[in-house]
């Protein structure tokens, strides 16, 4: 015999809810960071054997671009004094794409570029021979600070990024997104990268300077 | 004239049911975007800006160093200090920590073992490179140099 009961319509209060997930949500922004996993990536040199000797490489002094930085953060770059470090990118990505004197592969390679990187070719007998001899050597000071030091590497993988970028056809920033997650990626990252190797040596700091 | 009816008043409720899912959106979008502080950093952290990022893909490999000026300069002086999994360490624990972090990793992974320094912009160069040379000793040659994505201004 059960009564029925009137039926209403009925409303859960939904307001304390809100607050609760608020809650939850300032918990949430106060505990964690946001994950910056970006940088700069490098490769160190394998480390001295004291017991072998330095191969003995003999490199004109062209093919090598020398970027000292000392103390002051000033810059001498091919022996020129510059204050800042704008434009560098430009003059680097010149110095790789010289074809001063290039060999047979180094023909072969300037053949397979776009035209526009073929633009930038030089031909300058003072400057790089080919692209798989030109060495980008930064030297740094143990005072020099390192803000400047992560600049000037920032803007040297920048000529090489534009390289690769643009024999790939792609944006520099799209290039650069490039996981190699699958084949697909992997061929545009090699097509970039192919017989340009990112040479970028960078040289012990000597001991002048501050600690 | 004058004939404007008085409109009859109402209880006006507003519906605020879909307040707390909004709220949850936006909760879901923290959990998903961010990380639980997993360690008390000891040292200044302003890290400096580039504009050639690149991601790793593999996060797991990633081990993290801290170098800058200690926060606690009473107690740690004021030159630039290492820091890696919570405490402070000398250059010359490096290789032996390198070895520790390495452990961690499956096998097959051990040889891809990514250090990521994240060092204040106001360090110098030298204690950076001795940290470098110690890396080379331990075999740890992957290096990320962590930092922010700076505007182009051009």
């Amino acid at each position: 015999m059960a009564r029925k009961k009137n039926r209403m319509v009925q409303e859960v209060n939904a307001g304390s809810m809100a607050d609760i997930a608020f809650l939850l949500l300032i918990f949430f922004l106060v505990t964690t960071t946001i994950a910056s996993d970006k940088g700069i990536l490098n490769v160190l040199p394998p480390k001295v054997d004291p017991n072998v000797p330095p191969p003995d490489i003999q490199k004109n002094e062209r093919n090598i671009y020398t970027i000292l930085v000392n103390a002051n953060d000033d810059l001498l770059v091919e022996g020129e004094y510059r204050e800042n470090a704008d434009g560098l990118d430009k003059d680097v990505k010149a110095f790789v794409l010289n074809f001063g004197a290039p060999d047979e592969e180094a023909a072969a390679l300037y053949n397979s570029l776009p035209a526009s990187l073929q633009a930038e070719a030089a031909r300058n007998p003072e400057s790089s021979d080919h692209p798989s001899e030109a060495v980008v050597s930064i030297k740094t000071n143990r005072g020099t600070s390192y803000e400047k030091y992560l600049e000037v590497l920032d803007l040297v993988k920048k000529a090489y990024f534009d390289i690769y970028a643009t024999r790939a056809n792609l944006t520099t920033d799209e290039y650069r997104a490039l996981g190699g997650k699958d084949d697909a990626e992997q061929a545009l990252i090699d097509k970039g990268k192919e017989g340009i190797a990112m040479q970028i040596s960078i040289a012990e700091p000597d001991k002048l300077g501050s600690n | 004239m004058g004939k404007f009816g008085k409109k009859n008043k109402v209880s006006e409720n507003i519906p605020t049911s879909a307040l707390p899912d909004i709220i949850f959106m936006l909760l879901f979008f923290f959990m998903v975007t961010t990380v639980l502080r997993d360690q008390e950093i000891l040292v200044e952290q302003k890290i400096p800006q580039a504009t050639q990022l690149q991601k790793l893909q593999k996060k797991t490999l990633i081990s993290y160093m801290f170098i800058g000026k200690p926060k606690n300069v009473a107690l740690y002086g004021s030159e630039p200090r290492i820091q890696a999994n919570d405490a402070l360490m000398n250059p010359s624990d490096i290789v032996q920590w390198v070895n520790q972090e390495r452990d961690l990793l499956p096998e097959a992974d051990r040889g891809g073992i990514t250090i990521s320094l994240k060092v204040d912009k106001d360090v110098k160069m030298g204690p950076i490179s001795d940290v470098q040379t110690e890396l080379r000793e331990a075999d740890a040659r992957r290096v990320l140099y962590a930092s922010v994505g700076k505007v182009a201004n051009n």
